[in-house]
């Protein structure tokens, strides 16, 4: 017999086939379920794991209202801000993420942000869809060239790295802020900062790949702006938190700053509406996994977390130990 | 001494007429009206050199019709196909242009180009823009990964070989079709083709970096396109010459082509209405070289060619 299983959000297509030859399931692809509605699903089809989004939040009380056949919560995510990671602990119900398997598609998105911010893609696609028909002179409307520049990377994790790698070909110098220098042969060359302040001169592009945390909230202010270049370029394919959006806005106003690439935002998607007036930002909403290949090793590795789990084996990327 | 008088055609960036200005008696096209071959003769009329750009044009008449005084022709670009330079060598007078500095700045666009296409940036943005996101779903703006991916570089000159490199930084395997293989040492493990049939069959991701001209006019055509794997990117940030554009609009239509990212036109800046109406391709007016320090570098890379011929030196980039 199958393992029954419940899918809260619509899934790519070739991860609902999976999921209908592998599990008993009655929403393979998915549907967007609400957390009431999940619990009674979950209860009434006697399922044995729970297959999730950031939608659908795991706060403590749908964690105590989990009925006990549920073994396991596996998030299609590398971020896991949605769930109570406390209260899933203290109950004893394994929580899985998917992460490493995006680290080459949100870097690739990350380095387009860069490089479409830099190069001022939106307000040039701008002149293209209302039909160009206008010749532009030597000395107008130019870019910043992004080769042989120096770049900052705040995290130099799985992302940070490919990041890095991106850049190298670019013949870019790099330069990074960690809590702790990595070895050598993951740093390859790239220059460490311990503090993050002291880094931030040197910047002629800032990029951010840290987890959104209480050390990192709002690391992006007024004052750690004013410490970039002036005519910095600076990209978030992180997380939102990271920033405080007054003072960025702020700072692309005044011109402070050349431009930005942003792909994450406070609150998503309400996000700052001010973003969507501004000519020197490249915009994309959240999409840094969003490719066919990265979405179905993410189902993929959810999915195997979940057999393995339910196999009496070790989840293969426990949240919680 | 007075200074030799210089004709700009265009505006400028604002350190290359600075600098015209301080080595010159240079005259500027302030309103960066354009030119007239009329025009062109009128002003130059009493000048040493002139420095223009591709939107002059300098044929054989306007050469002729020079004044006695012009003794060197400097363009802002590294194509010469509006000068006569045939025209120009009976005059005696050398052609000087602005080779290599653009060649990173063009191989990031097309870099650019790749991502932006594949990762479906002009959607997103457009989305954004119009506050009509929705939020996050796992099924949203699928794109293609760019990453690991197959690219084929149509034309493996200088440009060509740079966007080799920064592609190796993304793991892609890297094939190009060009006149004769490179060394090794320039090739980098790149893998050459003799033929169209095996390059356009590796060719995931094909990007356009060749010379325009007779021999490549409508290179990608039904035919070509025919033979790249089902939903590929196409990228050209070369000459809007190469491509057959009823043939790619067809593609990008049908799916054969999945996505396109494009910075040149046949005919721009009227290029063909119905590649607007595609939400599959990024298009980009012409600004392979629209960077502050590429633009600079061109300027100054012009002057330099001025300088030296005035001045009986010969010239680091001349081409007639």
């Amino acid at each position: 017999m199958k393992p029954r299983l419940i899918v809260s959000r619509q899934m790519p297509d070739d991860v609902g086939a999976r999921i209908r030859a592998e599990f008993d399931c009655p929403f393979p692809n998915g549907q967007d379920l609400d957390a009431e509605t999940t619990l009674r699903l979950l209860r009434d089809t006697k399922a044995d794991a729970l297959l999730l989004t950031s939608h659908l939040k795991l706060t403590a009380e749908v964690i105590a209202a989990l009925p006990d056949h549920v073994k396991i919560a596996a998030t299609c995510s590398v971020g896991f801000d949605h769930i109570d990671l406390a209260a899933a602990k203290a109950r004893g119900l394994p929580i899985t993420n998917t992460p490493e398997v995006l680290n080459e598609c949100t870097a690739d998105l990350a380095f387009m942000l860069m490089l479409n911010a830099a190069r001022r893609g939106h307000e040039y696609e701008t002149v293209m869809r209302r039909g160009w028909r206008q010749g532009m002179g030597m000395g107008e409307m130019l870019g910043i060239r992004v080769w042989g520049k120096t770049l900052g990377i705040l995290g130099l994790g799985g992302i940070g790295r490919a990041m890095a790698a991106r850049a190298r070909g670019f013949g870019m110098k790099i330069v990074y802020c960690n809590r702790t220098r990595l070895a050598p042969e993951l740093e390859l060359g790239a220059t460490w900062y311990p503090k993050f302040e002291d880094m931030l001169p040197h910047c002629d592009f800032l990029s951010l790949h840290a987890p959104s945390g209480a050390g990192t909230k709002g690391i992006i202010n007024a004052e750690t702006l004013a410490l970039l270049p002036k005519g910095a370029v600076f990209v978030n394919a992180a997380r939102g938190a990271l920033v405080d959006e007054d003072a960025l806005i702020a700072a692309l106003q005044s011109g402070h700053l050349a431009a930005a690439g942003l792909d994450v935002f406070l609150n998503e998607p309400a996000f700052d509406l001010r973003f969507a007036e501004l000519p020197n930002v490249s915009l994309s909403p959240h999409m840094g996994s969003a490719t066919h290949e990265t979405r179905k090793a993410m189902g993929d590795r959810a999915i195997d977390n979940i057999l393995a789990v339910l196999a009496g084996k070790p989840a293969i990327d426990p949240l919680w130990s | 001494m007075t200074k030799p008088t210089l004709l700009v055609t265009r505006r400028l960036p604002a350190a290359v007429e600075a600098r015209a200005l301080h080595d010159y008696d240079a005259r500027l096209n302030h309103d960066d009206t354009p030119t007239t071959p009329a025009g062109i003769l009128a002003a130059s009329a009493g000048c040493d050199a002139i420095l223009c750009c591709t939107s002059d044009r300098l044929d054989a008449a306007t050469i002729a019709a020079l004044p006695a005084s012009v003794r060197v022709i400097s363009t802002f670009s590294v194509g010469t196909d509006h000068i006569d330079l045939a025209a120009a060598a009976a005059r005696g007078i050398p052609v000087c242009n602005t080779p290599d500095v653009l060649t990173e700045a063009t191989a990031e666009l097309s870099m650019l180009l790749i991502l932006a296409a594949a990762r479906r940036a002009g959607e997103g943005e457009r989305m954004i823009r119009a506050k009509a996101w929705g939020g996050w779903a796992p099924t949203q703006l699928m794109g293609a990964q760019v990453s690991g991916k197959r690219l084929g570089i149509f034309g493996m000159g200088r440009i060509g070989q740079s966007l080799a490199r920064m592609a190796r930084g993304f793991q892609m395997e890297v094939h190009y079709r060009n006149r004769s293989r490179l060394a090794a040492d320039i090739e980098q493990g790149a893998i050459y083709h003799d033929n169209d049939d095996s390059f356009l069959a590796a060719s995931q991701v094909l990007a356009l970096n060749a010379p325009g001209g007779a021999a490549t006019r409508h290179w990608l055509n039904a035919e070509r396109i025919a033979k790249l794997p089902h939903g590929a990117i196409v990228t050209n940030a070369a000459r809007g010459t190469l491509v057959d554009d009823a043939a790619l609009i067809a593609a990008l239509r049908s799916g054969q082509v999945g996505f396109a990212g494009l910075d040149v036109f046949e005919g721009e800046p009227a290029l063909n209405p119905e590649y607007l109406t595609l939400e599959n391709a990024v298009l980009l007016p012409h600004l392979g070289s629209a960077t502050t320090e590429t633009r600079d570098a061109m300027g100054h890379l012009a002057l330099d060619g001025v300088d030296a011929v005035l001045a009986g030196r010969k010239p680091s980039a001349q081409v007639g």
